[in-house]
């Protein structure tokens, strides 16, 4: 048997997810964190980080937009996949997928950026042409109330939404680290800190990313970064990452305390297969070195261009190392035996279905989304359509 | 081969009997099964088993199972008493054709057949996000297949390796304990084929199955029982080195 | 109702979502299958369906209703719970056909049959007949001595 080392069950031999599902907590984690970064600013009060509240939302619905490809592209039948609107399994944690996601995009996220956006639009309905003009018309429905008043229901009704939106981004992708964390069949899997340490990672990767974000476009419009915006988006990603780590820690040291009949067989993996994926990428690369990095930034002063050059680097090797963590989770969950005598070993394909083109695709997929919600929503218009918050 | 009259009077309407179940097409045309009668399990005799591998080739044939998965596999244990938490286990091809000849070399040798073992708290069924498997009234866990979307969560979820994704059809696919077999009164593929009556199908409702008498007069045991998942799969004389 | 005057955008909003499911209502009621939750949450009729598969295994009794004197024979010998299909393979197709001598079954290799089970391994239980292939009796064929419907030697099977 070509790639097993010890005993498998032979069903177990082949892994029944892919990179795609790993891609799948990566995307949905980018969303969460984004909406909490974006919540920062709406209910926090956080006015450092104004600069990227539309940004993160519009980052948001790009990822999510692209989050159900990844899982119709893996099902053996996704046509039948309505099934889970009609006939959802009221004990399956993956049941709820249709609706949490349909009630995060539309009661949530798109709500809140049309409620954002709405003055915007309705101008942009006035002032444009031809389909562009269809399309911000049909955005309108309808309505072309942009009264002072309307905008101040806007704003409190958004402020609302945000406020919801908080426990739905974190329902978001909490139910992901159920999915995982509720199969007491795979210990690597079983744990009731998996849906915690999803939710941080992908706070910690949506930050990051937002950041990212914000810093690259910005730069290709010419334009000059807020510095007090990226240092406090900075400051909140260091102490969320901190959080990540500590829970991450939690989780090992609590494995290799109990030391339970799976341990020995996890703990070889670790040391073995999951070496660079666990070790070298998630944890040194991934988690401690931008640690390292940000704390430096928050105890030394430094220069200016200094340190963007570290946001940009921690931001970069964050994003790796939220990635590698979603890939030691799911792929690592399956490449032991659930008999803890063996091992196997994932061939991930160059062009089939679920293969390593896809994945790439589907990666970049959510920028050229976010390209054109950017381009139909512009994010920094001359004059801000952001309502007053005074008061609320 | 020579009948008498005699015997074929009293063969005939057993014959006709056999035949209509072996004809017959769902539960309701053999009018004799109600699901709510029986609890289906089966008793599996570590003791009594060769490793021949017939069971595993029964069942490739009664359920046209794809070469390199399977409904039902034998494992062949070989522990030293120093050490019973790290004994060698092999399947080659699931024990299909058999296993290669073992060498006496002082340490236990056994073989264990494995199978689903339609637990009564299915983790499986628990986590089926559309309901495309289930445990029937009778106690058999079962794949719609026309419903399955494949999304492969419930191989995830069984704890004992016994669910694939089928390669051509895509939906999820696991041992059926033949039920179209055992609703016509007939046994499982794989008990009919055991020479040496390692396997044999038990109906715990039933309370003339040899397998009350049995579990009251030997100790039998549950893979897993720690993940206390209801199996009915129970096996005498197993080892606590089998995982 | 001047609140409505200046939010009649979220009414519409609103309005979208009430439309989307009373579409969804009326799909799902065609579309979901008709015995969805007969028994449980899942499709009733999937039971019948499972049930209605082509069988190929004719069982033991159904053998015998012909072959009973192989049954007898093989009854009061060591062979007595092995089931005919067990050697002779699935013959539903035999046993179902009209006419049983168009699909006979073929008689297997009986030294790789034999073998099988009967090769000597470490791994088999102590008390079970075992028989080294080098050095009993190679070359020959097992039906030699052994009948295989009643093996045994002492038990007077030997042809």
């Amino acid at each position: 048997m070509s790639g097993v080392e010890g005993f498998m069950y032979p069903n177990e031999i082949a892994l029944q997810w892919s990179v795609l599902i790993v891609l799948y907590p990566f995307i949905t984690g980018l969303v969460a964190g984004a909406f909490i970064l974006a919540s920062l600013e709406r209910i926090f009060r956080v006015d450092a980080v104004a600069p990227t509240y539309r940004l993160a939302l519009l980052t948001a619905l790009a990822f999510l937009l692209v989050a159900p490809l990844p899982l119709q592209l893996h099902l053996g039948h996704p046509e039948r996949s309505p099934e889970m609107y009609f006939t959802p399994h009221s004990t399956s944690a993956m049941a709820m997928f249709g609706y949490v996601y349909l009630w995060y995009l539309m009661a949530v996220l798109v709500l809140e950026i049309w409620l954002d956006y709405r003055r915007d639009i309705v101008l942009l309905s006035q002032s444009s042409k031809g389909l562009l003009r269809l399309i911000y018309k049909v955005m309108t429905l309808g309505s072309s109330n942009i009264s002072p008043r309307s905008l101040a229901i806007d704003d409190r009704v958004g402020w609302i939404v945000t406020l919801i939106g908080i426990p739905s981004a974190f329902l978001l992708h909490g139910y992901v680290g159920f999915i995982f964390g509720s199969v007491k069949a795979n210990p690597w899997w079983s744990s009731p800190l998996m849906p915690v340490v999803f939710i941080f990672s992908a706070m910690v990767s949506g930050i990051a990313g937002v950041m990212l974000l914000y810093m690259a476009i910005t730069k290709l419009r010419k334009q000059k970064i807020d510095i007090r915006c990226v240092d406090s988006i900075a400051m909140y990603l260091f102490y969320i990452f901190i959080i990540d780590f500590s829970l991450e820690m939690l989780d090992l040291v609590h494995r290799i305390y109990e030391a339970d009949e799976s341990f020995r067989s996890l703990n070889f993996m670790v040391h073995t297969q999951l070496y660079i994926p666990h070790i070298v990428i998630q944890i040194c690369l991934g988690t401690l070195t931008p640690l390292i990095l940000l704390f430096i930034t928050q105890v030394v002063k430094l220069p200016e261009i200094v340190r963007k050059r570290i946001y940009v680097i921690s931001g970069s090797l964050a994003l790796i190392g939220i990635f590698a963590m979603r890939w030691n989770v799911v792929i690592g969950g399956q490449l032991f035996s659930k008999s803890f005598l063996g091992y196997t070993t994932y061939k991930m394909g160059l062009v089939t279905r679920e293969g390593l083109l896809v994945a790439i695709a589907l990666t970049l997929l959510p920028l050229v989304f976010l390209w054109v919600l950017i381009k139909l929503l512009p994010p920094w218009p001359e004059k801000s359509a952001h309502a007053p918050a005074a008061g609320n | 081969m020579k009948i008498s009259r005699r015997q074929m009077l009293i063969l005939l309407p057993a014959a006709a009997v056999a035949w209509e179940s072996v004809m017959a097409g769902t539960p309701e045309d053999a009018p004799n099964y109600k699901l709510t009668d029986h609890w289906w399990g089966m008793l599996i005799d570590i003791s009594k088993c060769i490793g021949c591998g017939n069971c595993v080739r029964a069942c490739q044939t009664e359920n046209d199972v794809p070469d390199g998965f399977f409904r039902t596999w034998v494992e062949r244990y070989h522990v030293s008493d120093e050490d019973m938490t790290r004994p060698d286990v092999i399947s080659p091809d699931g024990g299909k054709e058999g296993f290669p000849v073992a060498s006496e070399d002082g340490r236990k040798y056994f073989f264990v057949p494995k199978l689903c073992n339609h637990c009564s708290d299915s983790p499986c069924t628990q986590v089926c996000p559309v309901g495309a498997t289930f445990i029937s009234p009778d106690g058999v866990v079962l794949v719609d297949q026309t419903y399955c979307l494949g999304c492969a969560y419930c191989v995830q979820a069984c704890p004992y390796g016994c669910r694939y994704i089928h390669p051509e059809k895509k939906v999820a696919d696991k041992c059926t304990l033949c039920y179209h077999r055992i609703t016509k009164g007939l046994t499982t593929a794989c008990c009919e084929a055991c020479p040496t009556g390692a396997r044999q199908l038990a109906d715990l409702k039933n309370p003339n199955d040899p397998i009350h008498e049995f579990l009251k007069t030997h100790s039998v045991q549950v893979l897993k029982p720690q993940m206390a998942t209801g199996a009915k799969a129970f096996y005498y004389d197993l080892d606590g080195s089998v995982r | 109702m001047s609140v409505f005057k200046d939010a009649g955008h979220l009414f519409r909003f609103a309005g979208l979502f009430v439309l989307a499911f009373l579409v969804f209502l009326v799909v799902r009621h065609y579309v979901v299958p008709k015995s969805f939750g007969q028994y449980g949450h899942y499709r009733g009729a999937a039971i019948g369906e499972i049930a209605a598969r082509p069988v190929k295994f004719a069982g033991h009794e159904t053998c015998e209703t012909c072959h009973s004197d192989v049954a007898d024979k093989k009854k009061i010998g060591k062979h007595a719970h092995v089931n005919c299909e067990a050697c002779h393979g699935a013959l539903a197709s035999h046993a179902n056909a009209d006419d049983p001598t168009a699909v006979m079954p073929v008689l297997p290799d009986m030294a790789v049959l034999c073998a099988q089970c009967h090769r000597a391994s470490a791994a088999k239980p102590k008390g079970f007949p075992q028989f080294d292939p080098a050095s009993h009796y190679p070359g020959s064929p097992c039906k030699t001595c052994h009948h295989p419907h009643s093996p045994g030697i002492d038990a007077g099977g030997a042809k």
